[in-house]
């Protein structure tokens, strides 16, 4: 297995699963299922006894790997000189079993979907632009950025609209783009992550030659994952683009003034997306967005940028909800963290990181209290 | 679902409790030498009736229980030497109550050192605790079990010491309070003026009971802070400068490291002294004295005060200092033990001698850190070797170089602090009889099925 040489290095001292002033635990599956095991450091003394032949994989070791929400909070906190590879390890043994066939259900039927469909809704992929049908979003004809969407905001319905506002707030502020519609396909972010390795360099390799194809050169993503591979993995695979975040075009153009807002009074706290920030260190662009609309106060919660907590979609269990629901499932935990802020409105700049957080305001009975919106949808209400 | 698992499931949920292969795999062992053995369940309560259910239940079906905060002792104490049930006490994590005039806190059973760390600097920037070293996710209950030292133990004594009530689980399921609390609303005192009553309690590595709530004292915390390092090559000195060092009343905490690496701290002592101020003047009051303590020895050039390189400042001052986790790794292999004898800081020097004679013997990385205890009364000083986990060889040789380290211990008038089961099976043989046989009956009529953490402290 890949790693293999530093998996026993792990002391299991346990700084992996704090915020990085110790305030809290912040791993999303240690905090959901309360056992070691589903720490850092038990995925690591696991995955040795398992290469050891000391354990099988049984449907408790899956459970405790693809719960792994892959939010990268171990790799910030880890005080060890391989914290870096920690997501990674925990992916390579994700590999390590999907190479031999034994993973939950649940990861299967999404791998199985993405392989035949595209996507993992198992939607015609000639439906895949009609989110932007009621939309002046041309397709793309060489224009300037490639706006990608990917599967979510494709296909899932708070997500489409999610997608549909970002694309008209950035054509109001001229931003030359254009959509691939029924030609745009996984990205493959998950995929990887989820550990079928093949299957995401088949998806990357199908998408880097369809953008060389069209001679795109810039790619604005609606979503994090995407961002997230096209910036990490991409290049390795001969995929070198100019990518952006959409909150990382939009915050000049606000900050510029090249869109008029007029005042919206309220309080904002801001959920950082892992893939947006952990992964990629982008921490300000939404910020800049928020603080740039008159009347918006904007309230940090105590655990903030590096120390976010996970909405828990990440690392596929968006799809494959492993790490499950309950009162001590990470996007519930989240919104409490939210509340306790003061804010009425939660701001997001993941249509992942929107599903789970609704469900979580819905699960917890607060809708009265607190709304959750996206960055763009904000900057919507705001516009003159 | 066998019937002990079903009954604990009805008591925490079906969710907290497991008999399978990875909690015991994983709940067999900790991260140091000692052999694995696996518990039948592990659990992981949320309240004190929790708790208190779970242990009638063990005692019903003469189950053993071994209680675990974040099992870092790194000597096997919560390795379930019987099996039986592993209660992991890690979401009972809330700062209960902070009288912050009478300066005590009190906190649930598994709330962690990092935890209340933050939430004193959040809420009351004026009140700390006594930080330990190890990793911050190690409980404050289980800490005082095993009579851990911190950042205030050279002022203040070991941070048992500290306690200022218990709230215990009985092996019997009963709840008891120890202390003021017994009798009072207050958690100002564990003990006096009434009998002390934690002393059946700590030290005991939960062989007596579980603590479920903790009261513990807490201290002024400054604005500022800073460090200092008196650096030595004469190990015969270090007890006269610790002596000089601790007349002064001065210093918040005092260690003492040797190592062999990096090259410019080899056949060093260094004497680290961390000290705080409200103020510039009571800063620089408090570092004149230290230096004055120490002139005597600058002038005769046995010693004197190292520069800090930058980057060396901030590792010092981080509570807890997280380069003691990351000594595990000195050798890329995740692993590092150590024996912490409490002796008298007179020893240092043979201790220091000791502790480079078995490393060079074993072909071991070491390093040598002391922390003084109360007003230079004794020492800690722990004998700490790095190894590889994926080389069985080197870790023989540390085990090895660990049984040699406690046969000097006991040799050389010291005491074990935490000590494995093969140490606590010495000290009790050299025990005096009578002290023997009063553990003993503490024991045996505390937990007369003998179900609480066995193995620990038996006295045969």
């Amino acid at each position: 297995m890949k790693y293999q040489d530093i998996i026993h290095r792990c002391f299991r001292c346990g700084y992996c699963k704090f915020t990085s002033d110790y305030y809290d635990f912040n791993c999303p599956s240690y905090r959901k299922f309360g056992f070691e095991t589903y720490a850092p450091g038990g995925r690591m003394w696991l995955i040795q006894a398992w290469l050891n032949g000391e354990i099988k994989n049984s449907e408790r070791f899956q459970e405790i790997l693809f719960s792994c929400a892959t939010c990268a909070n171990c790799v910030e906190h880890c005080v060890f000189t391989f914290s870096d590879d920690l997501v990674n390890i925990f992916i390579a043994a994700r590999e390590e079993m999907v190479n031999k066939g034994i993973i939950p259900p649940p990861v299967r039927d999404y791998l199985k979907n993405i392989n035949t469909s595209g996507n993992p809704y198992k939607e015609p992929a000639n439906e895949r632009g009609k989110w932007a049908d009621s939309t002046s979003i041309p397709a793309y004809d060489g224009h300037e950025y490639l706006f990608y969407i990917g599967c979510v905001g494709s296909y899932d319905e708070r997500a489409k609209k999610i997608a549909r506002t970002v694309g008209n707030v950035l054509i109001k502020a001229r931003v030359s783009l254009g959509i691939l519609s029924d030609r745009e396909t996984c990205d493959g972010n998950e995929v990887r992550s989820l550990g079928e390795i093949g299957l995401f360099q088949f998806l990357a390799e199908q998408n880097i030659t369809l953008f060389k194809e069209l001679r795109v050169r810039k790619i604005i993503t609606l979503d994090p994952h995407a961002f997230n591979t096209f910036t990490q993995d991409y290049p390795i695979l001969g995929g070198e683009f100019e990518i952006y975040h959409y909150t990382q075009v939009l915050a000049p153009l606000i900050q510029s003034k090249k869109l008029s807002l007029r005042d919206y009074p309220a309080k904002i706290t801001f959920h950082d997306p892992c893939y947006l920030g952990r992964h990629n260190g982008e921490y300000e662009a939404p910020r800049k967005i928020l603080e740039s609309i008159p009347g918006v106060s904007l309230i940090e919660m105590d655990q903030t940028r590096e120390n976010a907590l996970c909405c828990g979609g990440g690392g596929g269990n968006f799809f494959t909800d492993i790490l499950g629901g309950g009162e001590d499932s990470p996007n519930r935990i989240r919104v409490r963290q939210a509340l306790d802020s003061g804010a009425q409105i939660i701001a997001v700049a993941c249509p992942q990181c929107a599903k789970m957080l609704e469900d979580a305001v819905k699960a917890e009975e607060v809708g009265h209290k607190i709304e959750v919106l996206d960055v763009a949808e904000i900057v919507a209400r705001a516009l003159a | 679902m066998s019937d002990i698992t079903l009954s604990l499931a009805q008591i925490v949920g079906e969710q907290y409790v497991s008999n399978k292969a990875e909690e015991t795999y994983f709940y067999a062992r900790d991260p140091g030498l000692m052999p694995a053995h696996k518990p039948d369940y592990v659990v992981v309560p949320k309240t004190v009736e929790e708790v208190q259910k779970i242990v009638r239940l063990a005692n019903k079906e003469r189950i053993p229980i071994v209680p675990m905060g974040a099992g870092m002792s790194l000597t096997g104490l919560v390795i379930p030497l019987k099996g039986g049930i592993v209660i992991d006490m890690k979401r009972m994590n809330k700062v209960l109550e902070v009288h912050e005039k009478a300066r005590y806190v009190i906190v649930e059973g598994g709330t962690s050192h990092g935890l209340l760390k933050a939430y004193l600097e959040k809420n009351y920037p004026r009140l700390r605790h006594s930080v330990p070293d190890s990793p911050a996710t190690s409980t404050i209950a289980a800490n005082v079990m095993i009579h851990g030292q911190g950042r205030l133990t050279q002022q203040y004594g070991f941070n048992s010491d500290m306690v200022a009530g218990l709230e215990v689980v009985l092996p019997s399921g009963e709840l008891c309070k120890i202390g003021s609390c017994s009798l009072s609303p207050e958690w100002f005192s564990k003990g006096a003026p009434l009998p002390d009553l934690s002393g059946l309690f700590l030290g005991w590595f939960g062989a007596t009971g579980i603590i479920t709530k903790v009261a513990l004292k807490l201290y002024p915390r400054k604005k500022m802070r800073d460090v200092e390092i008196f650096v030595t090559d004469t190990e015969d000195l270090v007890p006269d400068m610790v002596y000089e060092l601790t007349h002064t009343e001065m210093v918040e905490d005092i260690n003492i490291f040797a190592q062999p690496l990096p090259v410019i701290f080899k056949d060093n002592h260094h004497i680290t002294l961390f000290i705080t101020g409200d103020t510039d003047e009571e800063l620089e009051f408090k570092r004149k004295m230290i230096w004055d303590s120490l002139d005597g020895f600058i002038k005769s050039k046995d010693g004197g005060f190292m520069s800090l390189p930058p980057v060396m400042k901030p590792t010092l001052l981080e509570m807890p200092q997280q380069s003691v986790s990351r000594f595990a790794d000195v050798r890329k292999g995740g692993g590092f033990e150590y024996s912490g004898p409490i002796i008298a800081v007179e020893k240092y020097p043979e201790c220091s001698r000791k502790i480079m004679e078995l490393a060079s013997q074993y072909d071991l990385a070491y390093s040598a850190m002391a922390r003084i205890i109360g007003r230079s009364h004794c020492m800690m000083f722990g004998f700490a070797f790095t190894f590889n986990r994926a080389d069985p060889d080197m870790m023989e040789r540390t085990r090895k170089a660990l049984q040699k380290v406690a046969e000097f211990a006991l040799a050389a008038g010291g005491v074990y602090w935490k000590p494995t089961v093969d140490e606590q099976r010495m000290a009790i043989e050299r025990m005096d009889p009578n002290t023997r046989n009063l553990m003993k009956m503490i024991k045996t009529n505390l937990d007369p099925q003998g179900i609480m953490n066995p193995g620990n402290w038996e006295v045969h």
